[in-house]
């Protein structure tokens, strides 16, 4: 079984899914609701096949080994050493999990969203399967070139989403965003080009497998090795975003249909922190310690500075972008205190993340349609008119703002347990982005959810059972996870024990242990005694 | 110091139970199933049923833990603390965190009061909310409320207690805010919300430095380790759990909401914001006495901020003419006793946990008193609007007396052994202490019988169209046995059977050396009550209470209304500043970090609308963009190679 070759099967199912949606008979505009649902339907069976077969490869996985698994290496580009070549560690197989389970749910709850779009409906869902397959891909890419290319070609179709499906300012939010991705490309294009220079001038030759590329690199010239990071450093933190290259997102989450900012929020930006973990630390370690006081203090701001936009903000895809670069910082905080608990944290709050976002992102999505606007003072009493939206809302709220018991949690804790140890004063800076959280949704919650029924509120129908059952896979993750996260912090465990023993990193030990009290407590009680 | 400090606070080293002992998991799941299906299925679809099955979960609930009460009780002084692992709840590296639970004699002790007071108040909101179309929803509030509060007396260490802490948290915000449609509600619960996550702060960064320091959050762990720590480390430690303390049990300087939740229906202040969530403080620290007895500046931040507490509550209770907020300015000031007592140490930690169950039944008592009394006169909360309301609903006046006389500290009545052993110990630590405590026993007393006066004697104030009647059985079951238990909670003290019992886990203090003998305390104290008690009724009962609120007071009574100005300096010092800083931080965002990226991009963006118009929005024009972006990247790969 393990010489199928699942990761392609993973990227190609989606893709093929595209290209059959494309095929079917085209509906479009206004009479669109009343065409047949086809395209639709199809996509979602694709991408529930597509999370069957994902199910399927993390049973192949094996949480007790380290490295990569489910490897497929085949030569691409033999000149400049660049190689087809797929493969998952813990890491990777979270970020694949996330990325096939969010799909169907984004697919079902934007079942209406491409009807008035600039193309046709099928337009819109395929190119949300070609994104699922491309991201696949680029999670489980194991080749710098292969990477760098997928990473690039993800820009296409959210390109397509946002300027075609999007709101009133579409294409002003795609060409920046587009803008600033390509920028951030070409950066990381300059450190790959890079990378070939180092690896041409070795013994093996050209190459941009990264178990090859490992080596080489730890050989390399101390300065060659930082700047090639600063390349992908400055891509990656576009891509997450963190302060002070963010602002893309907002603008792009207000244009976007919901389905979409979950796709680019939940799943595009993790490739920014993905990519840290994965090129940066693995393929820089040196630089990265190097780096990392810059780093983790940029990581801090963003929590704070995101915190505090967030609840100065009026529209509410606004809002939520803005707590996205707060917890995008809390991420980014975790992988640069170089510790387990940062470490498993930030791995882990990928995931919630992208649970909790997507939450947030789909029902206000719901919300906003039936109210036809996106601005918090348009809103208010909605509790009242449909309490079920309300609730989904507000347990989608709290997991953003890490309540104990949701999924989110952990890995904050996590993570503030990792900055702690690391340095303590990084924690306290950044425990400030608790209270933050609390604001920004409780506001949030306030405004829109309750008081008396606005004018213009009083239409407001609750959630359907389309959206509900679009919902409630969510729910169920983020609850369950809040409780029982050791299934997912098995996979991961072993992949950051790996990139900690890259960068040479090992956790302190506790102060105090049992033999200091026993030894320094021995005196005192045979005195009491 | 009389305190002797050769006794370290006893290790948490728990041993495995059987029988009842080894389902004490079901006593926080009852409850945690009710909510679930209450609240999964939805207010209309259980609201046939869902106040009984809210109730009867609680009331299991209750039953299992007085079995297991019992068979505690039954073992070994030395084999009373029951621990059971439920499962790993997560790890990275070296950090493991549990959740499991510990059933010992002060753990037991919470079980009893949450579950038997809870199901006294489920079974009053049947009745109390009886008109509400949200009712299911309310008890699925309330079950969900009475789980996390188990969650976290029931825990093995603090992420446990942390998950019910904010569990409470979450069941206190749903509550305050039920009748979500008001905007008082709705900004209230998040005010309780956003003030109790800054005493979170606290308790975040107090486990992440208890696993810096110790490597581990249970309460085995660090109870054993903590002596090895550094003086700094135990002093900070103690003030982060202290601020977490604060913002959940309403104390100085993180007080300000409790007032402001009392937006929340009746039984919630009652069960939430008075007998059980908000001492959860308090539990708190006399959990954490393994640490708290190894730093004198700890306990002595504790004591100054349950002294100023008690003070602040009591007073702002005199100047309060809403019933439920004079009420809520006393339970500040009782949690301040706790706080107090809590903060003297081993001295301190029974009493406070005396106190706490004593202040459980008698302000529960009062609260759902007060409930009734609203149920009479139509949800008015305002006191100038009653008067002579003894004969109307006799049996709210004559349980609520109980109360009253509970918590003035009436010679015999639960009230007045708690209290007056925390005062005794106050005078046994400083001076200045006792004189706090026992000042506050006299204000007590006035703001008390300020209370009865106003509510149940005189004459009638009443609005027109008032027709008071006394509440349905279902209601007036629960303060009869509440009234009980004010009048008899003492026998807890009975042959010092409290301290014995909570002696495991507190470990045991030698008696305080006091001035004067103890009886002379007792007699003090009984003198300030009566002094309190006379002013009132010079002042209240011995002239006519007007109709609205005089305007012409003095500065004292002025600030006493507007809650010592808590409000305004949170205004002051945080909120106006905090909005003009998100304010300046939005505009900063938009002109300058977005400005300078629309700057430089606006050149690129005019290019591609030049671009547009000739192809506009041709598929095609973005698939030859990116081939050219490809070509690039090739290009540039072959130049290296070639070069």
């Amino acid at each position: 079984m393990n010489d199928f070759p699942w990761l392609t099967t993973l990227v190609v199912l989606p893709l093929l899914g595209a290209v059959a949606v494309m095929a079917l008979p085209r509906t479009k505009g206004e009479r669109a609701a009343t065409q047949s649902d086809l395209p639709q339907q199809v996509a979602l069976g694709v991408s529930l096949l597509t999370f069957g077969v994902a199910v399927v490869t993390a049973f192949q996985f094996d949480t007790d080994a380290s490295g990569f698994q489910l490897e497929e290496t085949h030569n691409w580009i033999e000149a400049f050493g660049a190689h087809y070549a797929l493969g998952v560690d813990g890491l990777g197989l979270v970020l694949v999990l996330l990325t096939v389970i969010l799909t169907p749910v984004v697919i079902l709850a934007s079942w209406r969203d491409g009807d008035r779009g600039r193309w046709s409906v099928n337009s819109f869902f395929a190119w949300m399967l070609a994104l699922e397959g491309l991201a696949i891909g680029t999670f489980a890419a194991t080749d710098v070139f292969l990477f760098y290319v997928l990473f690039e070609a993800t820009l296409i179709p959210i390109y397509f989403l946002i300027g075609g499906f999007g709101g009133a300012r579409r294409s002003y939010a795609a060409i920046k965003f587009l803008i600033f991705s390509l920028l951030g490309g070409l950066v990381m294009l300059a450190s790959v080009v890079g990378l070939y220079a180092e690896s041409a001038g070795s013994d093996g030759g050209p190459t941009y497998l990264l178990e090859e590329l490992a080596p080489i690199m730890a050989a390399a010239d101390t300065d060659v090795a930082r700047w090639l990071f600063v390349g992908f450093f400055i891509a990656f933190a576009m891509k997450a975003p963190m302060f002070p290259v963010h602002t893309w997102l907002p603008d792009a989450a207000d244009e976007a249909t919901p389905g979409t900012s979950v796709l680019l929020v939940s799943v595009l930006d993790k490739i920014g922190t993905f990519g840290m973990i994965r090129f940066c630390l693995g393929l820089f370690p040196e630089a990265s310690e190097w780096a990392t006081p810059v780093v983790l203090v940029l990581a801090v701001i963003s929590i704070l500075y995101g915190g505090l936009v967030a609840i100065g903000q009026r529209s509410i895809p606004r809002l939520i972008a803005y707590t996205s670069v707060s917890h995008f910082g809390f991420i980014v905080l975790g992988i640069f205190v170089m510790n387990s608990q940062g470490h498993v944290g930030a791995t882990l709050y990928m995931f919630n993340h992208g649970l909790s976002t997507g939450v947030l992102f789909l029902v206000t999505g719901f919300l906003i349609a039936r109210r036809g606007s996106r601005m918090i003072p348009d809103f208010g009493g909605v509790q009242t008119v449909a309490p079920v939206l309300a609730g989904i809302f507000l347990v989608g709220g709290l997991s953003s703002l890490s309540l104990p018991g949701l999924s989110p949690f952990v890995s904050e804790f996590l993570v503030m347990t990792g900055a702690f140890v690391h340095n303590w004063w990084y924690a306290v800076f950044a425990v400030f982005g608790i209270v933050l959280a609390a604001l920004y949704i409780l506001l949030m919650y306030q405004r829109t959810m309750t008081g008396p029924v606005r004018p213009g509120v009083e239409g407001v129908r609750d959630l359907g059972v389309r959206e509900v059952a679009a919902m409630a896979p969510l729910l169920v993750l983020i609850i369950g996870l809040g409780f029982f996260p050791k299934p997912l912090l098995d996979v991961i465990e072993p992949s950051v024990e790996t990139t900690l023993t890259t960068v040479g990193a090992e956790d302190p030990a506790p102060d105090v242990t049992e033999a200091d009290v026993h030894a320094g407590g021995s005196d005192e009680e045979a005195h009491a005694e | 110091m009389n305190i002797s400090l050769s006794e370290a606070a006893p290790v948490v080293s728990p041993t495995s139970g059987d029988g009842v002992l080894s389902l004490l998991w079901l006593i926080p799941a009852l409850p945690a199933l009710g909510a679930l299906v209450i609240l999964v299925l939805g207010n209309r679809r259980t609201s046939p049923w869902a106040h009984w099955l809210g109730t009867a979960t609680v009331a299991l609930s209750f039953l299992i833990g007085l079995v297991a009460f019992f068979q505690l009780l039954g073992r070994d002084e030395s084999d009373r603390s029951v621990g059971q692992h439920l499962w790993t709840w997560f790890e990275a590296g070296s950090f493991t965190v549990d959740l499991g639970i510990l059933y010992d004699p002060l753990s037991s002790l919470f079980v009893l009061l949450i579950t038997g007071v809870g199901s006294l108040i489920h079974l009053y909101s049947v009745g109390y909310m009886a008109h509400d179309a949200a009712r299911a929803r309310f008890f699925g509030y309330l079950n969900l409320f009475v789980a996390a509060m188990l969650v976290l007396v029931l825990s093995d260490g603090y992420l446990g207690v942390f998950l019910g802490w904010e569990g409470v948290g979450l069941a206190s915000y749903l509550l305050i805010g039920f009748w979500h449609h008001k905007p008082t509600a709705a900004t209230a619960a998040k005010k309780a919300f956003v003030v109790n996550r800054v005493g979170d702060m606290g308790m975040v960064l107090a486990t992440t430095l208890m696993f810096a320091t110790f490597g581990t959050v249970s309460f085995e762990g660090v109870s054993e380790l903590a002596s090895g720590a550094s003086q700094t480390t135990l002093n900070i430690l103690a003030l982060l759990l202290l601020l977490a303390a604060c913002g959940k049990s309403a104390q100085v300087p993180l007080q300000s909401w409790l007032l402001d939740a009392m937006e929340g229906p009746t039984p919630v202040s009652a069960l939430i914001h008075a007998a059980t969530m908000v001492t959860a403080g308090v539990y708190l620290v006399v959990r954490s006495n393994f640490i708290y007895e190894l730093t004198e500046v700890g306990r002595t931040a504790v004591v100054i901020v349950g002294a100023v507490t008690l003070l602040a509550g009591a007073i702002i209770g005199c100047a309060k003419d809403d019933i439920k907020k004079a009420l809520a300015g006393s339970t500040m000031s009782q949690i301040g006793y706790m706080m107090l007592a809590a903060g003297l140490g081993v001295a301190g930690y029974a009493f406070a946990i005396f106190h706490l169950l004593t202040h459980g039944f008698f302000k529960a008592n009062m609260f759902l008193g007060a409930g009734s009394v609203m149920h009479a006169m139509d949800d008015d909360v305002n006191m100038r609007h009653y008067g002579a309301l003894q004969k109307a609903v006799p049996v709210t006046f004559l349980t609520f007396a109980m109360g009253y006389l509970a918590i003035i500290g009436f010679p015999g009545f639960s009230g007045f052994w708690s209290k007056d052993k925390i005062i005794e110990t106050a005078f046994g630590e400083s001076l200045w202490i006792g004189l706090a405590a026992l000042a506050g026993a006299g204000i007590t007393a006035f703001y008390m019988t300020r209370l009865m006066i106003m509510t149940f004697l005189g004459r009638k104030r009443w609005e027109p169209g008032v027709h008071p009647h006394e509440s349905p059985k279902v209601m007036t079951i629960p303060l009869i046995v509440l009234a009980a238990l004010s009048v008899l909670g003492g026998v807890l003290l009975l042959g010092d059977w409290i301290v014995d019992w909570l002696t495991p886990v507190v470990g045991h203090a030698e008696h305080h050396e006091l001035p004067l003998p103890v009886i002379a305390y007792t007699l003090i104290v009984v003198a300030v009550v009566a002094v309190g008690v006379a002013v009132a009724w010079l002042l209240v009962a011995k002239r006519d209470i007007p109709r609205e609120a005089p305007q012409k007071v003095s500065f004292v009574t002025r600030a006493a209304r507007a809650d010592l100005y808590g409000d305004a300096a949170n205004e002051a010092l945080l909120m106006r500043p905090g909005n003009n800083l998100v304010e300046g931080l939005v505009t900063f965002d938009d002109d300058y970090v977005d400005g300078v990226v629309d700057g430089t991009g606006s050149a690129a963006i005019g290019m591609s609308g030049t671009f547009r118009r000739i192809q506009t929005g041709y598929v095609r024009s973005y698939a030859l963009s990116v081939f050219a972006g490809a070509l690039l990247v090739v290009l540039a790969l072959l130049a290296v190679n070639l070069g």
